[in-house]
């Protein structure tokens, strides 16, 4: 099954809410698997209002895409686009705030106490490294192609090295973390070939509270 | 004075400070006259000998040199100037120096006098500081930077000289003549942060971008109220202590407002005024940078003339100026200030430094007494810490982006104290304060102390305190790769959640500036290229971009080949066989690039033991240096020696580009119609075909399933978005319109025929288009790397690596072939349609 996606959310979710008008400050209610602080959502509450420049109530992607800094970020517009799953062009504020929900700090306490059979929360390490995956890979297929590597690589590197380095490079690193030798990345390799990062630190921000 | 007014602006100003420090070297009483060269008229002479007519100016000139040539000796040694700080090293020398010239005089011949300091070394440095300073962290911090300033200043001050005057009354400090009110005083001015000192040794400590602006936003504002405090008790100390009334505190707290008030209005007046000439020097450029200097030292003066804080007012004079003046002078002039403000501030703390240590080798300065000293010492780190972590405690209720505990070891660990406090304890009366001496010598003990030993081992503690961090180990491809993508991601989604807060004042306020102080300040030409950048790719419809196109079609020519550059590329012979596959192998790559990747020795050294073979380090340090840096790395904050700006802008203008040029792709292939899928697989048939034919091609361009997902998936999207987001662009189509018109107007006249659009034209504007703004650009187009030359005569679907225009005139122009779907490549690049 995909299970490469963003995880699916519990019954007790928030409703989608695709009014054409801007929500009214309460509107939403959150339950308490929401995991993200009210004081938090509040915030990224006026955030997504800011964004929202003509009170459309959703984001497009036109509107994430106006933010400068993303244009000079590399990842910015795949990063975008992970903001769209499934090709949507809509995103509702439960759909931003479940995104940024993987960059919670995680809470060593709260983990510690985590009844093992619920589903593990968005902020989760390997929740954070498939958010990472899904970057990489485009087609969904749940591998990293050495071409999705390739593309992946095209984005980041300067353009002074040439396209046959990035390519010696690509396959380097597919080879690297690829063990069973399908020349792709599944999620697991790609989860083993980081298991000595602290992704738990290194995709977290810390007002995500 | 006079030679601020010399005509060339940078050496007018080095001038100034070359007399300035006439005052320096006081030489009291050596260099005797050289002969009778100077006697009475016996006729002309054809040599003469007239040392005292240079004599002031050829020491200052020649300690100036000192110092330079000291810098220099010490670069000599990367491991010395990576352990040792500096100014620790400037001290030391000083100290070396002043022992040579006792030892030669047996007198104390030079010494940092506080009009020098104050006058001449002290305003180049803070307006360095002021000018280039990351004003919206500044901003951003400034409630954490002005608690940190005020209160803890005040906290230090009170309690590092009740404490002392407390060890006194214990009677442990023997007999000395002083009172509380001298303590108080001695609190005050061993109180504050040193914005040189701090400066000089953060620099070389790599902290968070936070930690930093508040540590050094926190030393150059809390002047303001060691001024206060200073006068104050030092006024209270003249009047003596029991005729002080609360009338006199109260006036006091008073002052306290009107000079830190008045010291930033008067700046903030004088980079008005500075912003407003620059606007109008269009014809005198030669002298604009004049301007910053002369305007910016008045602002110093004219609040120290007032007996405001002048510090406070050439800081906010930098900081209000930097974005107006940026962008109305020329792009020479620009660098002249940059440098020559570097220039200026580098050397003024080289000498200050080297001063400091010259002045401490004077016997007459000093007189010991070991439980102050100590106690002082003691003091100060103590209260420091305490003060910082109880306001922290306080801070952190309302700071989104908290302090955490090791933030707080630095910014105690941090205060140094500096020329600042020197330079005040000299200016004491010894008539009022009966211990002066016993002051001096205490504060040149605390300097040294603070910026040698505290220096010296706060890089070692900082690396300590992140010791989890520093693991070992050699990062594997996949690690390096992947951690980069990680900071960006982070970076983005900073960017998102726009964690950076006090947005909605931020948005007030560039409202403001936009509509009102902007047309006030900026030239007309810089107000309109600013800003809409983005927007305007947004804001183009289908119909801009087909009537821009058929526009052009119609005249013949886009003006595509007007930069040099481009014609590199629309000459290419697209039959030009591929560089052999020989070529491409790692070991060419191997022998052509050893030179051209500066390796890291050292990591190379590391990595010795693992590196299977040479292609492998080749591939890790091609990475190493070549993966784009994440925001945090590059976006470097401040430094008084590093004018580095021009990489991170390089990076900055190559990524915009590619998103731009990307963006617009989609855009285009949104608006201008869908591959139905049997030509999208026709496309693809074709494109195998090829592939195959040209072995040499990497990996396919297209990966087989997928893409049809994706042109399936963009279809159902369109229809969507046609319904429904199409009202939206309808508002905002005059916007776009109407700023291309504008740039149109602007350009026109250099290309006569054709259009000149920068949205169609993506590499030949970098200045309009680039992410950062166009005066800060270097002048010439951006040169098409070496990959995007080499591929795109082999794949057209490639192009999203170029600019699509340029290659017009010849062949694959997307935008024309979207008129005829049957001949078009996929219009967009995989990766830009869909994750």
């Amino acid at each position: 099954s995909p299970s490469w996606g963003l995880p699916r959310l519990g019954p007790g979710c928030l409703a989608p809410l695709l009014s054409r008008h801007p929500l009214p400050r309460r509107a939403w209610i959150l339950s308490p698997d929401e995991e993200v602080s009210q004081a938090s959502l509040r915030r990224l509450y006026d955030r997504f209002q800011a964004l929202d420049r003509t009170g459309k109530g959703y984001l497009s992607r036109l509107d994430l895409q106006q933010i400068g800094a993303l244009a000079v970020n590399p990842l910015g517009d795949r990063i975008i686009d992970s903001f769209f799953p499934d090709g949507s062009l809509r995103l509702d504020f439960p759909g931003f705030v479940r995104v940024l929900a993987h960059f919670r700090p995680v809470d060593e306490e709260e983990e510690g106490n985590r009844d093992p059979k619920e589903p593990e929360p968005l902020n989760s390490r390997m929740n954070k490294l498939r958010f990472a995956f899904q970057l990489y890979d485009l087609d969904r297929d749940g591998k990293i192609s050495r071409h999705e590597m390739l593309q992946a690589l095209r984005l980041m590197v300067g353009v002074q090295v040439t396209e046959e380095q990035l390519e010696s490079i690509a396959d380097r690193t597919v080879q690297e973390a690829d063990e069973d030798g399908d020349g792709a990345v599944s999620f697991l390799e790609f989860a083993k070939s980081l298991e000595k990062m602290n992704i738990e630190q290194k995709m977290s921000i810390r007002i995500l509270k | 004075m006079s030679g601020r007014w010399a005509p060339g602006p940078r050496w007018g100003v080095l001038l100034a400070l070359l007399l300035a420090l006439g005052e320096l070297p006081r030489a009291r009483g050596v260099e005797e006259e050289p002969g009778g060269a100077h006697g009475e008229a016996q006729g002309f002479q054809v040599v003469t000998f007239e040392w005292h007519h240079v004599q002031d100016p050829y020491i200052i000139a020649l300690w100036i040199l000192v110092a330079s040539l000291a810098k220099i000796g010490f670069h000599l040694s990367h491991k010395v100037t990576s352990v040792v700080p500096e100014s620790a090293l400037l001290i030391v020398l000083g100290l070396v120096l002043g022992g040579i010239v006792l030892a030669a005089d047996h007198i104390a011949s030079f010494s940092l006098t506080p009009t020098v300091f104050f006058f001449y070394l002290l305003p180049p440095i803070v307006l360095d500081a002021g000018y280039f300073m990351p004003n919206r962290l500044f901003f951003g911090n400034l409630g954490t930077i002005l608690l940190y300033a005020v209160i803890g200043t005040v906290w230090n001050a009170a309690t590092t000289g009740l404490s002392l005057y407390g060890v006194f009354l214990s009677g442990l400090m023997g007999d000395l003549n002083i009172g509380l009110l001298d303590f108080l005083l001695f609190g005050s001015l061993i109180a504050a942060v040193d914005p040189v000192a701090v400066l000089a040794v953060f620099e070389e400590v790599h902290v968070n971008e936070v930690l930093f602006i508040i540590v050094f936003g926190e030393s150059l504002l809390n002047d303001a109220v060691t001024v206060v405090l200073y006068n104050v008790f030092e006024s209270f100390v003249t009047l003596g202590g029991d005729k002080v009334t609360g009338v006199d505190c109260v006036k006091g707290i008073v002052s306290f407002f009107v000079v830190s008030l008045g010291g930033t209005l008067v700046g903030i007046v004088f980079a008005f005024l500075l912003s407003l000439v620059t606007r109008f020097t269009k014809h005198v450029r030669i002298i604009e940078p004049g301007f910053v200097f002369v305007l910016s030292y008045l602002s110093y003066l004219t609040s120290e003339m007032l007996s405001l804080s002048a510090i406070l007012a050439i800081t906010f004079c930098g900081i209000c100026c930097q974005k107006y003046v940026k962008a109305n002078i020329s792009e020479q002039s620009a660098t002249t200030v940059r440098y020559t403000m570097k220039m200026l501030a580098s050397g003024a703390e080289t000498i200050i430094f080297m001063f400091l240590g010259i002045s401490a080798v004077d016997p007459l300065i000093w007189k010991w007494n070991t439980a102050f000293v100590l106690l002082t010492l003691l003091f100060i780190s103590v209260y420091r810490a305490i003060g910082v972590v109880l306001q922290t405690w306080i801070l952190n209720r309302y700071r989104m982006v908290q302090l955490e505990i090791i933030d707080q070891v630095v910014m105690s660990y941090g205060g140094l104290r500096g020329a600042v406090a020197y330079a005040l304890v000299v200016l004491l009366d010894e008539n009022k304060v009966k211990e002066k001496n016993l002051f001096v010598s205490t504060t040149i003990i605390v300097i040294f102390f603070t910026v040698i030993f505290q220096g010296l081992t706060i890089k070692p503690l900082v690396q300590w305190l992140k010791v989890k961090r520093s693991e070992q180990r050699d990062p594997k491809l996949n690690e390096k790769l992947h951690g980069r993508a990680f900071d960006h991601i982070l970076s983005a989604i900073e960017d998102i959640s726009g964690q950076i807060g006090h947005n909605y004042l931020r948005d007030k306020w560039s409202n403001f500036d936009r509509k009102f102080l902007s047309k006030i300040l900026m030239r007309r030409s810089a107000q309109k290229s600013r800003d809409r950048i983005l927007n305007v790719f947004h804001e183009l419809n289908l119909k801009d971009a087909i009537s821009y196109v058929a526009e052009g079609e119609r005249r013949g020519s886009l003006a595509f080949i007007r930069s040099p550059s481009t014609d590199n590329m629309v000459n290419v012979d697209f039959s030009t066989p591929r560089p052999s596959t020989v070529e491409a192998s790692v070991s060419y790559l191997l022998r052509e690039n050893v030179s051209a990747v500066r390796l890291d020795m050292q990591s190379l050294e590391q990595r010795r033991q693992s590196i299977r073979d040479a292609e492998d380090m080749i591939t890790h340090h091609t990475l190493q240096q070549y993966l784009y840096k994440p925001r945090q790395e590059y976006k470097h904050l401040y430094s008084r020696h590093g004018l580095t700006a021009d990489e991170d802008e390089k990076q900055d203008t190559e990524i915009f580009h590619r998103t731009m040029r990307k963006r617009l792709e989609s855009f285009k292939s949104a608006k201008l119609g869908i591959n139905p899928h049997k030509k999208a697989a026709k496309l693809l048939k074709r494109e195998r075909a090829q592939k195959r034919r040209n072995s040499s091609i990497p990996n396919g361009k297209l990966p087989m399933v997928s893409s049809l997902q994706d042109f399936t998936i963009k279809e159902k999207d369109l229809e969507l978005s046609d319904t429904e987001e199409a009202p939206n662009y309808d508002d905002e189509m005059s916007g776009g319109i109407e700023f291309l018109a504008n740039i149109g107007q602007d350009t026109a006249t250099d290309s006569p025929s054709g259009i000149d659009n920068p949205a169609f034209s993506l590499e030949e504007s970098p200045g309009i288009l680039s992410g950062v703004p166009p005066w800060l650009c270097p002048g010439e187009a951006v040169v098409p790397s070496q990959r995007a030359r080499l591929q795109i005569p082999h794949s057209p679907g490639n192009f999203h690596r170029l600019a699509p225009f340029r290659l017009s005139g010849k062949s694959v122009d997307s935008f024309l072939l979207a008129d005829g779907p049957e001949e078009q490549p996929h219009a967009a690049p995989p990766e830009s349609t869909h994750m």
